[in-house]
């Protein structure tokens, strides 16, 4: 399965992922349909399942809604990609089972609407033609994240 | 090599003698707190895990952000959690008429305690660690699963020490300390670090403590750490706190500190943090320009809503009249510092410049409601982000100061501070 790249600057914060205004309701048509809103208004038109954000430095800053996380994935979103993540975003996207990749390479050369596939650990631009193995992770966090959230993890 | 006073707190919490900067641990939680916004969204995991809260009276829920009720979506949101406060039993809910911005409110009902663990589904938790214990900012997931099991997972944080020294000027505040300190370390300079505060502590109140604390967040922190002394046992004794000595931790003489920040009181300036970035900070009379003019002052929130603000703006705006053409909105923080207001005065003082005083409410701060600001409006704000659309419309600006910058702002229609 491949994926197209949405690619944002440094401290994408939580009210551009999904502004406040959108907080009286926490369904996953209201969160997709608002995600991002704040930073690319064409988002939520233009994503697909298995797409890709890509940001800078201190992606998920400011507020701990847990919504922002849950609106990238009710919009499809498969990872997200940046250089470093601000940490109760991490948190939120490890709970819900929401793939996070922090890599200041990957984030500086996957440019926006290129073509993404991962496979076997190996993540490839097909655009660029590069290829990356994916950065380890803790197994604690590799486990919540495959058996698909925190909530999940702890019932097995 | 020595533990921070934060990683004690996290290893007593996870009973454990000592824990490691970088660990992954499960420790106890004393407290889990929710709002309007964030515990919907945990209740609703909870309700698919079909499991009761495990010990009711470590829940805290309020109701802040959107209440009184700002639309129907809103008052569903609130009813969720009524309704779940009362299923569970849960004695620390705080409805309209007893609620407050919670961080205002947690410590005024003497909920927080030195040397507890607390968490909050709201970034702004970090508030408590002025208070000497661990408090962190987590999301609707974790806060479902510490209801569950009163455990939750954490990664043992590394820690910059901050030393402040020398006094403090005339008209500078807690917020002007954090947002100078904010400006050296950057947006994200204390991402997953903890900030432990020492030196001239003195020189700060309970108020700007928290304060401090309060914003350790937008410099990424993970908590923010105040060691107990005479000042804040005296807040801790006055909200029915009994402080006991072993719940009084200091760090290891040896502790491991990534790296010392040294703050010098005396250079800090009256601050401004402009747009975008709670980082992008000026001082008055160093390089704040002239003729920034303003839409909108709003004095209030979690950063800024406790009675010493309260105090500071009435003490600037007192017989004299807000500008023509700005709104400027007090808010209260919780219905113990409105009913304070009016006990003082402080009340009468605003309405007679021209205010308007709300009830306690996070309104505005988020862009929620009570004083959302038009395409390209302009507001001076003693909340705590200035984020692109924060309080409205993604054309408008907040500059972010203290109560002091703030009510002289609103008296003169631009960013302006006392004169000394």
């Amino acid at each position: 399965m491949s994926g197209k790249v949405f690619k944002y600057g440094d401290n994408v914060n939580t009210d551009v992922i999904i502004p406040a205004r959108y907080l009286n309701d926490a369904s996953k048509e209201n969160l997709r349909a608002h995600a991002m809103e704040d930073i690319d208004p064409n988002f939520a038109k233009e994503v697909r399942e298995g797409d890709f954000v890509v940001g800078g430095f201190n992606f998920g800053s400011g507020s701990s809604r847990e919504h922002a996380p849950l609106a990238l994935k009710a919009a499809g979103v498969r990872a997200i990609i940046a250089k470093s993540f601000a940490r109760i975003f991490y948190r939120n996207a490890v709970n819900i089972g929401l793939y996070i990749v922090e890599s200041p390479e990957m984030a500086d050369e996957i440019n926006k609407n290129d073509i993404l596939t991962v496979e076997n650990g190996i993540l490839t631009d097909v655009t660029t033609g590069k290829s990356y193995p994916l950065p380890a992770m803790d197994d604690f966090v590799a486990r919540i994240l495959e058996r698909g959230g925190l909530m999940e993890a702890a019932k097995q | 090599m020595g533990m921070t006073a934060t990683q004690k707190i996290f290893a007593r919490h996870a009973g454990r003698k000592s824990v490691a900067a970088g660990e992954l641990i499960t420790a106890d939680v004393d407290l889990v707190l929710g709002n309007d916004i964030t515990s919907p969204v945990a209740i609703a995991e909870m309700k698919k895990a079909g499991e009761r809260v495990l010990d009711p009276d470590k829940v805290v829920l309020v109701l802040d952000h959107f209440v009184p009720a700002k639309d129907i979506k809103s008052a569903e949101q609130c009813k969720i959690v009524r309704d779940f406060a009362r299923e569970q039993g849960i004695k620390h809910f705080y409805d309209v008429g007893c609620a407050g911005v919670e961080h205002a409110l947690l410590p005024e009902l003497g909920l927080v305690r030195p040397a507890a663990l607390i968490v909050g589904a709201d970034s702004h938790t970090c508030t408590y660690g002025a208070l000497g214990c661990v408090s962190t900012g987590i999301g609707s997931t974790d806060m479902a699963f510490a209801m569950l099991t009163g455990k939750l997972w954490f990664k043992v944080p590394r820690a910059i020490k901050v030393v402040l020294s020398g006094k403090k000027r005339r008209y500078v505040t807690g917020k002007d300390v954090v947002l100078a300190l904010i400006g050296m370390l950057g947006v994200d300079g204390a991402t997953y670090e903890s900030l432990e505060f020492f030196g001239a502590l003195s020189e700060l109140s309970a108020d700007d403590r928290l304060t401090v604390a309060n914003m350790a967040v937008e410099c990424g922190a993970k908590n923010a750490f105040f060691p107990v002394d005479d000042v804040s046992h005296a807040y801790l004794t006055s909200r029915g706190v009994q402080v006991r000595d072993e719940d009084i931790v200091l760090p290891d003489p040896d502790a491991d500190y990534e790296r010392t920040v040294h703050l010098d009181l005396d250079a800090v300036l009256p601050a401004v943090a402009f747009p975008h970035l709670p980082s992008n900070v000026r001082f008055f009379g160093k390089d704040v320009p002239n003729g920034i003019k303003i839409d909108q002052a709003v004095i209030g929130s979690c950063t800024n809503g406790r009675i010493s603000d309260m105090r500071a703006a009435a003490s600037v705006m007192k017989g004299r009249k807000v500008a023509k053409g700005v709104r400027c909105i007090v808010i209260p923080a919780t219905m113990e510092v409105y009913k304070q207001c009016l006990d003082e005065g402080l009340t009468s003082v605003f309405i007679e410049s021209g205010a308007v005083v709300s009830t306690p409410t996070c309104g505005p701060c988020l862009g929620g409601y009570m004083g959302i600001l038009a395409h390209g409006e302009r507001a001076v704000a003693t909340t705590n982000r200035n984020f692109v659309g924060r309080m409205g419309d993604v054309t408008s600006e907040v500059y972010l100061a203290s109560p002091y910058v703030a009510a002289e702002s609103a008296i003169r229609g631009e960013l302006a501070c006392p004169e000394v």
